[in-house]
């Protein structure tokens, strides 16, 4: 019992099993029926793979399937329509109805004459110790049990209220019905003639109008009282915007509440005949919840997949490639700790096989989340699963108690509410947004920099540690005068010593003065340095001294959207709405003055005039201004890239530490920079001195700076080498830096930066990039043979690759949608050629431009084969071709054994 | 060709620059602040000599000093002076006189010549008919003598004296009568493009008959800009390529994308609304092509112009050269990145006060940043107008005495702006 879709694996399978669900559920009761689909897996594919595409192509109409019953002889399946009508077909061809039930074959009871209409099929039950009686509800309320063999109702069951859902117990001598008004009943079935009885109605929430009941599950125990499930069933005013899923057992009653809309749940039973209720399956509409009936309290147990990755919106990502086995251990030690809520109990859910390969490196991939949070991705197979989950807020005096919302459920309170699930959409401080992240895989230090200009310096600590963390405000602005920040106020940082759990511990913070977002972030653990910018300049933090080393103010003095903050743009609307209403208010005035005297003339003109301007632009359908870009516009001292080179860049022979920036409006500048050697480090003074300065000519945004050394390669990144997994990079031959802006590629030669090549990109084919890395991409034949590239992602989704060092076009493939524009923009690259990018704000998919590192969800769902596919049927020709599509689909290996089956049986 | 007449730069002018330029490093620059450097030669000899910034007079005035100061009174000159993009502008008015003064930074370089000279030099085929018998072996022809002693009174042929050109229709002997194609030529002026494009449906005739298709049209034209002021563009023209490439399939962002990109020399065919203006392409087109480049061979004012379409249309004529005559001289112009060395980048709070002395004083102590002084260099590479706008940023960089503080950083990144925009 309790087979679920197999591994599945990363994220995309929830969405196909969601939507599978989510499209059947206005059919109604196909959702209700993933139960009977696991219990009976062999037919639970196809035929669920029907529903979709019935429900794709239906109008709404008399004949629209609005509920569907799997018979458990695996022969029938009863399709419930809008109509009241019950179609029966034989699986799996589909082929022949042998039967229609119409609801005028139906004779209701006298008592229910006064109803013409018993409207569409609501629910459909099958007798689970007679196979040969279904229960047909129907959305009036009444229900008809059929007798499949003599093609007649048994009996009426007369309920007056709306029907929402049905459940047939197992032992058949009862039926319990789910209602509109927040109740249930329970009908017993008699014996003989006598008529059934409504044993009692219970509105468990009652007193007050309350919400329906969606669905109803009674469970029978060993030996005890039943399980009983319901969904839904609120009071109306005070609860009516919850989701939740009521338990009862004994005396127990739980109302798990869960933070979005229930889509269906099922039990999950085992013991020796598969009868004791072991653990509840919920799907919401945001995730996957397993619940744990058999340890005391009932647990949430953890998903090993289908991990919502969206519990709080997903802000930036970060992937680091071929991490050291020793900091993946530390990691996940430290993640261990922090999952101490869960059940010890197994995940219950069994069935399929992993076919993928084990993955040949460990990989990270880095969230940030609007509540500062960072969680930590195992990216390296098909299935993102999630490591050890940091949280910034502790370092900061945050308003609002973070476990808040767990212990609110109190003695006492009714009804008995359990937040359950991990997606919480609300976050309490915009501010503590994660925007950029950088983990250096080989120190173990990394860097998070969030919305209020906070840049974090954190260390992986194996033991939970007490300290303060020691915060400098770093004054971008540089004494510019003029200026006032209107956007919000900088984070306050603790004081006193904060207790950090094992793990990613803080150990300073830089505050950005005016405190903007920060835009670029770089972290260089060799010369333990880290670089930031916002909108208003960049800095480099020595991290060991604790100490700024350069700060550089990137702000044009008369940008006043970027100075002012982001909250300047709503002014300025409110403004513009002011003035108008003032532009509306004045011509009513000069209208009036009109009769008394022709002084204002002038006015009335220039207001007619500003007026016939209003109505033009209003009526002018949608138009793109065509401007050079200048310096004065908006935003061109923001800071894009920040990138630690050491390169050639005061004269060809003496290599040296440099940091390259670049900016919105076209500028990159180059600072060398000072490290004493290590016997000094910590005590002489670091120092920063400009070196070069670019100003692209087209001043369109610098999105990239690489720099490469004489063999053309990009420089390793820092202690690569020193832990020798990377050749030294070569320092004869001549550097060049590659400077990548939104629209165009060019090569600079160094030290003298003289431009050697370009390509250009928007003047072509008008297209920006929007994303860019570099990536290695090995042979697939050979082990030892590898070139490395520039990948890039531009506005249009398409990616590029790019040879390197010639900067010339490999191939073009169109990726994303380019109405997508928040995938786009959450794409990154790894440094093996592949990429990840948000399809929806919860799923990542997950590309691969590399013929050596390929990651596919391999699985395999072995089904009993039912005896009836030996009788053959004949397949046509359009079943082979939709077949070929399950093949390419891991899914459906059961279509595959069908299609090779009809196809051999053709041949001989 | 039509209207754009473009001028072969002569090496003569750049290899007299740079000469300049070499003279400027060894000569030490005193600048007070109100008082302008004047520079000013007249064929071979050269004179320097302030001027008061705000206390000066007229266009005549200063005419007549000149004359004073070179000793050729009763000679008819004409006064050009070098601006910041490094394009030679007359000075024939108060108005443009002004304007040098207050663009010199710090030093006002006037370049006389006679008038009489260049009147000849534009005129005749005779010249040119010369200079190849000569074998173009570095003959100057403003400098020779015999040559404006004979036709003194010859018509003006070629791009006016005064102006700057802004706009030009090209490629008419190419392209289909009903189109037209524009080229804006931005330079460095704050005059805006202007104009703003929409989505709409263009009627096209194939063999299948009248097909309706989207298309890309002028919606607006700013009042004042650049697009509006070449009068060849209008409301409703539709727009059929940018730079030579198509736009058929391009979204409106795309297009706007293209045409941003492209803004500093933006090439644009349309299809004009209104086709009673259309040009027609004239019967000899070589003829017309030779005669533009050849009247303004000498010219030293548009020796320094970007563009040379002419040649490589004049090459090719069948083919829709355009586009390979505009990628090439796009990139010519692209090739404008300016890249500043080190010490350009140490903030000035003061205008060049020291001379080249107490930079090498300073230039021993180059750990204190804020004073180290090092003749800087700054690289345009490629650009034809390299040589003058080199000794003009040289002139503006030129600079010692500085105090660390970004706001003072600011105002001279601000100067350089201009330098920056060439």
């Amino acid at each position: 019992v309790g087979e679920f879709f197999s591994t599945c694996g990363f994220v995309q399978p929830s969405k196909e099993c969601k939507s599978r669900l989510r499209g059947g559920s206005h059919l109604a009761g196909a959702a209700n029926n993933v139960a009977p689909f696991q219990r009976d897996g062999a037919e639970g594919c196809p035929s669920c793979n029907f529903l979709v595409c019935v429900c794709a192509r239906a109008p709404p109409s008399v004949t629209r399937v609005t509920s569907v019953l799997t018979h458990s002889s695996g022969e029938l399946l009863l399709l419930g329509t809008e109509g009241g009508h019950v179609f029966i077909v034989e699986v799996p061809g589909f082929r022949d109805c042998r039967s229609t039930i119409h609801s005028d074959l139906q004779k209701p009871p006298y008592d229910y004459i006064g109803r013409r209409n018993l409207e569409h099929v609501e629910a459909l039950q099958e007798n689970p110790i007679n196979s040969n009686q279904v229960a047909i509800g129907y959305g009036r309320g009444l229900m008809v049990i059929w007798d499949l063999n003599h093609r007649c109702a048994i009996r009426h069951i007369p309920a007056t209220q709306q029907l929402e859902s049905m459940w047939w117990t197992e032992n058949g001598s009862c039926i319990l019905s789910s209602h509109s008004d927040g109740s249930y009943c329970c009908w017993t079935l008699r014996t003989g003639d006598k008529k059934e009885e409504e044993e009692k109605s219970n509105i468990p929430y009652g007193h007050f109008p309350c919400k329906a009941i969606n669905k109803i599950v009674q469970l029978p125990t060993a030996g005890g009282p039943p399980f009983l499930l319901f969904s839904g069933g609120m009071p109306r005013a005070s609860y009516g915007d919850r989701h939740c899923i009521t338990v009862i057992y004994s005396k127990t009653q739980v109302a798990f509440d869960f933070t979005s809309r229930i889509i269906d749940f099922f039990v999950i039973r085992d013991g020796p005949h598969h009868t004791e209720p072991s653990a509840l399956v919920v799907l919401v509409e945001e995730e996957l919840v397993v619940i744990d009936l058999q340890t005391e309290g009932w647990p949430v147990i953890q998903t090993p997949y289908l991990v919502p990755l969206h519990s709080s919106a997903i802000t930036c990502s970060h992937h680091v490639s071929a991490i050291p086995l020793k900091l993946w251990e530390r990691i996940i030690a430290a993640g261990v700790v922090q999952n101490t809520q869960y059940s010890k109990k197994l995940w219950p859910i069994t069935g399929g096989q992993n076919l993928a390969p084990d993955p040949p490196q460990r990989d990270l991939l880095l969230t940030g989340h609007e509540d500062g949070t960072v969680r930590f991705w195992d990216a390296s197979g098909v299935c993102l699963y999630p490591l050890y989950k940091l949280s910034t807020a502790a370092v900061f005096n945050a308003d609002a108690d973070l476990n808040d919302n767990m212990s609110q459920s109190a003695e006492g309170e009714w009804p008995p509410f359990r937040k359950v699930g991990c997606f919480d959409p609300y976050s309490d401080d915009p501010r503590l947004g994660i925007q950029k992240i950088h983990l250096c895989k080989y120190s173990g230090y990394l860097t998070v920099a969030g919305t209020a200009g906070q840049i974090l310096m954190l260390e992986l600590n194996d033991e939970a540690a007490e300290q303060t963390v020691e915060a400098k405000v770093v004054d971008l602005l540089q004494g510019q005068e003029g200026f006032r920040w209107k956007g919000h106020t900088q984070l306050d940082v603790r004081e006193e010593p904060v207790l950090f759990p094992p793990g990613f511990q803080p150990f300073t913070v830089v505050q950005c003065q005016p405190p903007a977002v920060v835009t670029a972030l770089n972290l260089h653990s060799e010369w333990k340095l880290v670089a930031f910018g916002t909108s208003h300049g960049f800095g480099v933090y020595d991290y060991l001294q604790k100490n700024t080393v350069l700060v550089k103010c990137t702000l044009n003095p008369s940008d006043q959207l970027a100075m002012e903050g982001p909250l300047s743009r709503v002014k300025s609307i409110k403004k513009s709405l002011r003035q108008s209403f003032r532009r509306i208010r004045r011509s009513r005035v000069s209208l009036r003055k009109h009769h008394i005297s022709n002084t204002n003339k002038v006015i009335q003109e220039a207001n007619a005039r500003l007026e016939a301007e209003l109505a033009e632009m209003e009526l002018a359908p949608v138009q793109r201004k065509i401007e050079a870009r200048s310096s004065d516009d908006s935003f061109t001292g923001l800071v894009r890239i920040l990138c630690f080179a050491d390169t050639f860049l005061s004269d060809s022979s003496h290599n040296t530490p440099s940091l390259w920036a670049g900016t919105n409006g076209g500028t990159v500048f180059a600072y060398i920079l000072y490290i004493p050697p290590v016997e000094h480090r910590a005590d002489e003074a670091l120092t920063a001195q400009p070196a070069k300065e670019i100003q692209l000519m087209h001043r369109a945004p610098v999105v990239g700076i690489v720099v490469l050394d004489g063999h053309g390669a990009p420089l390793p990144e820092p202690l690569e080498t020193a832990h020798d997994l990377a050749r030294s990079p070569d320092l004869l031959g001549s550097h060049h830096v590659l400077v990548i802006s939104e629209e165009q590629f060019k090569v600079f030669t160094l030290p003298k930066l003289s431009s050697k090549m370009k390509l250009k990109l928007t003047a072509v084919d008008g297209s920006r990039v929007r994303r860019v890395g570099v990536a290695w991409f090995g042979s697939s034949r050979t082990e030892d043979y590898g070139e490395s590239g520039l990948v890039f992602l531009t506005n249009q989704g398409d990616v590029h690759v790019l040879s390197l060092p010639h900067i010339k076009m490999q191939i073009r493939y169109p990726c994303i949608r380019r109405e997508d524009v928040s995938g786009i923009a959450s794409c990154v690259f790894t440094k093996q050629g592949q990429g990840f990018y948000l399809m929806s704000p919860s799923e990542f998919e997950r590309f691969s431009l590399s013929t050596r590192y390929l990651v596919e969800p391999r699985c395999l769902v072995e089904a009993p084969l039912p005896p009836v596919f030996s009788n053959q049927h004949q397949p046509k020709l359009e079943g082979a071709s939709s077949a070929l599509r399950y093949m390419l689909s891991p899914y459906f290996p059961f279509f595959l054994q069908e299609i090779q089956k009809s196809l051999e049986g053709d041949q001989t | 060709m039509f209207l754009s007449a473009v001028p072969q730069p002569s090496g003569e002018p750049r290899s007299r620059m740079s000469r300049q330029s070499q003279q400027q490093h060894r000569t030490p620059i005193r600048h007070i602040d109100n008082t302008v450097e004047v520079k000013s030669k007249f064929e071979a000899e050269y004179r320097r000599f302030g001027l008061k910034r705000n206390g000066f007079g007229g266009f005549q005035e200063f005419y007549h000093l000149l004359q004073n100061i070179h000793h050729i009174h009763g000679v008819e000159v004409l006064l050009e002076y070098a601006d910041i993009h490094g394009d030679l502008l007359p000075i024939n008015n108060d108005e443009n006189f002004h304007k040098a003064v207050s663009s010199a930074n710090p030093v006002l370089r006037i370049i006389i010549t006679k008038k009489e000279g260049d009147s000849v030099v534009y005129t005749t085929n005779s010249l040119q008919r010369r200079r190849k018998g000569l074998g173009l072996t570095g003959l100057r022809p403003a400098g020779s003598g015999s040559i404006h002693s004979k036709n003194k009174s010859g018509l003006m042929i070629g791009p006016p004296q005064d102006f700057r050109q802004i706009s030009s229709i090209i490629d008419v002997d190419i392209l289909p009568e009903s189109y037209r194609r524009v080229r804006l030529h931005k330079y460095g002026s704050k005059k805006p493009l202007g104009f703003y494009i929409r989505d709409g449906v263009s009627v096209r005739v194939t063999p299948q008959g009248v097909e309706k298709v989207p298309g890309v049209f002028i919606s607006r034209l700013v009042r004042g800009g650049l697009a509006e002021s070449t009068g060849l563009l209008a409301v409703n023209d539709e727009i059929l390529e940018v730079n030579g490439i198509d736009l058929t399939g391009k979204s409106l962002d795309q297009v706007t994308d293209m045409m941003v990109a492209n803004s500093h020399n933006l090439i644009v065919t349309v299809k004009p609304a209104n086709q009673r203006n259309n040009v027609a392409p004239r019967g000899s087109k070589n003829s017309m092509g030779h005669s533009g480049s050849v009247g303004s061979g000498g010219s030293i004012g548009s020796a320094l112009s970007h563009d040379s379409p002419s040649p490589a249309s004049q090459s090719n004529p069948i083919t829709a050269s355009s586009s390979i005559a505009e990628g090439d001289s796009y990139e010519e112009d692209d090739d404008g990145d300016v890249i500043l060395e080190n010490d350009c980048l140490s903030p000035n709070k003061y205008y060049p006060v020291t001379n080249s002395n107490s930079s090498t004083l300073n230039r021993d102590s180059p750990h204190k940043g804020q004073h180290s002084v090092i003749p800087q260099s700054v690289s345009m590479p490629n650009s034809l107008g390299t040589s003058l706008s080199h000794s003009a940023t040289m002139m503006s960089h030129h600079n010692g005495g500085s105090t660390h503080s970004v706001s003072s950083s600011q105002e001279s990144m601000k100067e350089d702006g201009n330098v920056i925009t060439l």
